[in-house]
């Protein structure tokens, strides 16, 4: 008697929306033991470990400052151009490592990945959440900061609606990754794409209302204003300093909120489909 | 009733020589544009078979082509075949490492593989930490190894360390605790590949009394490829041979093993035109054992058989130098035939006894010269025939590893008072 009742089956194609999230969710303890090893291995034979972190934006934050705010007069409003800076700074360098590591989750773990098999989504998976650790390394420091000027008497209003601060973060987060990828698929046969992303990313930084607040663009050059408004990094940034310093004068509006949730959904969705499509046979092309 | 739990059907796998990367970018755009005409991808029509000693007129290969075949519960079937046969590619697609490209594998339960061990072993973290990190990557859940934890360690043999980092190891030891780990998992199929060839023989006694354990008493089902014909010999009840990409025969394991073995390019009769020139045309070159259809064992005596015709030597003198290799492609030694047994015009059959046990078991490689006037070589092929020396007499048994070296002399022993 021969069954034809099979439990699983390997075949050239899936079926698009095949998503195996299910596969993730049974997989969810070696997402939690990848983030542990990023975290525990980063530090290990360095001299200042997790002080490296806050290294990178405390200098960045001076430069930015002492560049756009000294030299080239860009307003911040009523915020401290150094806190205004660093929130930027912060919230922005955590897409962009979110983005970097997740396009590059296949050559990275090559290694792994031609040796055993457990759902690729877990490997970009990993690397938002050990970027979220660095990021909440990061934001201690910026609460140091904060306190500071909040004691000094500037403009800073605590507000409840700071609550929603770790939604605009994971926005951020899922963002770069359904962005991450949609291009990770491209980067396994294209190489070039890496360079890309890297030399995009500096120019993207420029457009996402990094060093400066969205009505200052507005402002200065009111025929672009519109690249900046419609891009939902700015309005992600914006909407954090809204969140954090409470002051009116940031640009927050609700509509575009939903649509910027409903775009991340949607670059999410796509990422994931075609991450998958990916994963079965990058390993012939890596 | 048969219980079949994997049923591999029609599975081929093709793969692009060359620079993969460069010039792909047209590739992809044709497949693209065939794809919209909604016509087959094109590329799958041409593709050779994979021989790797060949050389082909096409980028595409077909590194496994229509594989078919059934395993059922509770078999523990051997994979062998050459180097680029295929099976390294055929447990890729086993454990969805990288997918086929035409036909399916249906199977009922959990296919746990050990392509490598100690996947994922990190360097930094401890041995503690590593047996949790690389379960979790085998697919066991954090609750599993716990529970397991203490036999893993103790299997290990590296309780001592297990708080170390792993890069304090040594390459035994590591080996050890990654192996350790991957015995405790619970598969309902598991496919290993050639992982005991490190550790010592402790270890791989060991290894392979617990890869039995799970196949008997667990009544697991285990795919096992291997080079090493005593290992799955004393594992297997069944054996697979692949031969550039397809199953040539699936048959019990002792039928098996000596069908591989048998394949022998020891004995190689050249047509008219392969070999040949103005001055000479090579024959045949042949290896045998004590009868012609004997297989070659370490205790036979052996000879090798050179037929070669000399067309018009005039005054010149002719001789024959082979090079013998080893498997890994390491020169061994030269020989050549003595003056006194000089090539004559016309047809030359001549003979070179290799004395009883002189070679170890292995395979062998032949590179042959024809020499002019004992300066120039006018003719140089390289593995112009291969030769696989077995080892009848030892007990297939315990110890899987093969005897150091590649020659066996027998030296003459005596008491002195």
């Amino acid at each position: 008697m021969q069954n034809d009742k099979w439990l699983f089956e390997i075949t050239p194609k899936n079926s698009l929306f095949d998503l195996n999230l299910k596969e993730v969710w049974r997989y969810r303890d070696l997402l939690m033991l990848f983030v542990k090893r990023d975290i525990v291995t980063v530090y290990k034979q360095t001299v200042l470990g997790p002080l490296w972190y806050l290294l990178e934006p405390l200098f960045t934050t001076v430069v930015f400052t002492l560049i756009f705010n000294n030299v080239a007069n860009v307003s911040t409003g009523e915020t401290p151009a150094f806190l205004f800076n660093m929130s930027g700074i912060i919230v922005w360098g955590y897409f962009k490592t979110c983005l970097i590591s997740t396009s590059t989750s296949f050559s990275s773990n090559a290694g792994i990945f031609s040796k055993v098999y457990f759902p690729r989504l877990i490997a970009p998976l990993t690397s938002i959440v050990s970027n979220l650790f660095k990021f909440g390394i990061q934001l201690f420091i910026l609460a140091c900061f904060y306190t500071y000027y909040y004691i000094s008497g500037a403009n800073l209003k605590l507000t409840p609606v700071i609550l929603f601060f770790p939604v605009v973060i994971i926005l951020m987060g899922l963002l770069g990754l359904g962005l991450g990828l949609i291009i990770s698929a491209l980067v396994t046969k294209y190489r070039d794409m890496k360079i890309l992303v890297n030399f995009g990313l500096q120019l993207l930084m420029y457009l996402s209302a990094v060093m400066y607040p969205i009505s200052f663009f507005k402002e200065k050059m009111p025929d672009y204003a519109w690249i900046v408004e419609y891009n939902p990094l700015a309005g992600i940034i914006e909407m954090s300093r809204y969140l954090l310093f409470g002051t009116s004068g940031y640009h927050f509006d609700t509509n575009l909120f939903i649509i910027t949730i409903g775009l991340v959904l949607g670059l999410l969705f796509v990422g994931v489909i075609v991450f998958n499509r990916s994963e079965k046979n990058f390993i012939d092309t890596v | 009733m048969k219980d079949i739990i994997l049923k591999v059907e029609n599975l081929s796998k093709q793969y692009r020589l060359g620079n993969v990367g460069s010039g792909s970018l047209a590739d992809d755009f044709k497949r693209f544009i065939y794809k919209i005409r909604g016509k087959d991808d094109p590329f799958l029509k041409i593709g050779e078979t994979n021989d790797r000693s060949k050389k082909g007129n096409s980028d595409y290969v077909w590194a496994l082509r229509d594989i078919n075949f059934e395993v059922e519960r509770g078999d523990v079937v051997g994979i062998i075949g050459r180097n680029g046969a295929g099976k390294s590619t055929l447990l890729k697609i086993l454990s969805k490492v990288t997918g086929p490209i035409t036909g399916s594998i249906k199977y009922n339960g959990k296919i746990a593989s050990l392509l490598e061990v100690g996947t994922g072993f990190n360097g930094e973290m401890t041995g503690r930490e590593n047996i949790f990190l690389n379960g979790a990557i085998l697919g066991m859940t954090k609750k599993e190894i716990i529970s397991k934890l203490d036999e893993i360690i103790e299997f290990s043999g590296c309780e001592r360390y297990i708080d170390t980092p792993v890069k304090r190891y040594s390459s035994g030891m590591t080996v050890r605790l990654a192996f350790a780990v991957a015995a405790f998992l619970e598969p309902d199929i598991l496919i290993v590949d050639e992982v005991l060839a490190v550790g010592d023989a402790d270890f791989q006694k060991k290894a392979i009394g617990k890869m039995k354990d799970i196949s008997t008493s667990g009544g697991r089902t285990v795919l096992f490829v291997s080079h090493n014909m005593a290992s799955v010999k004393s594992l297997c009840t069944r054996a697979i041979v692949l031969e550039n990409g397809k199953v040539s025969i699936d048959t019990d394991v002792d039928n098996a093993i000596s069908y591989y073995l048998g394949k022998n390019e020891g004995n190689q009769q050249f047509e008219a035109g392969r070999y040949e020139n103005d001055v000479f045309r090579l024959n045949a070159i042949e290896v045998i054992g004590k009868k012609n259809d004997d297989k070659l064992v370490e205790d036979d005596e052996l000879s090798l058989i050179t037929n070669i015709t000399l067309k018009d030597i005039k005054e010149d003198y002719y001789h024959i130098t082979y090079h013998l290799y080893n498997e890994m492609g390491e020169a061994m030694f030269s020989f050549s035939n003595s003056k006194d047994i000089s090539l004559k015009e016309g047809e030359n059959n001549i003979k070179c006894n290799f004395p009883a046990s002189f070679f170890q078991s292995g395979q062998y490689f032949l590179s042959f010269f024809l020499v002019k006037n004992r300066k120039t070589a006018i003719f140089v092929e390289k593995d112009i025939a291969m030769f696989t020396v077995i080892d009848r007499q030892r007990e297939l048994g315990v110890y899987m590893g093969k005897e150091p070296g590649y020659i066996k002399p027998q030296f003459k022993w005596e008491i002195i008072k």
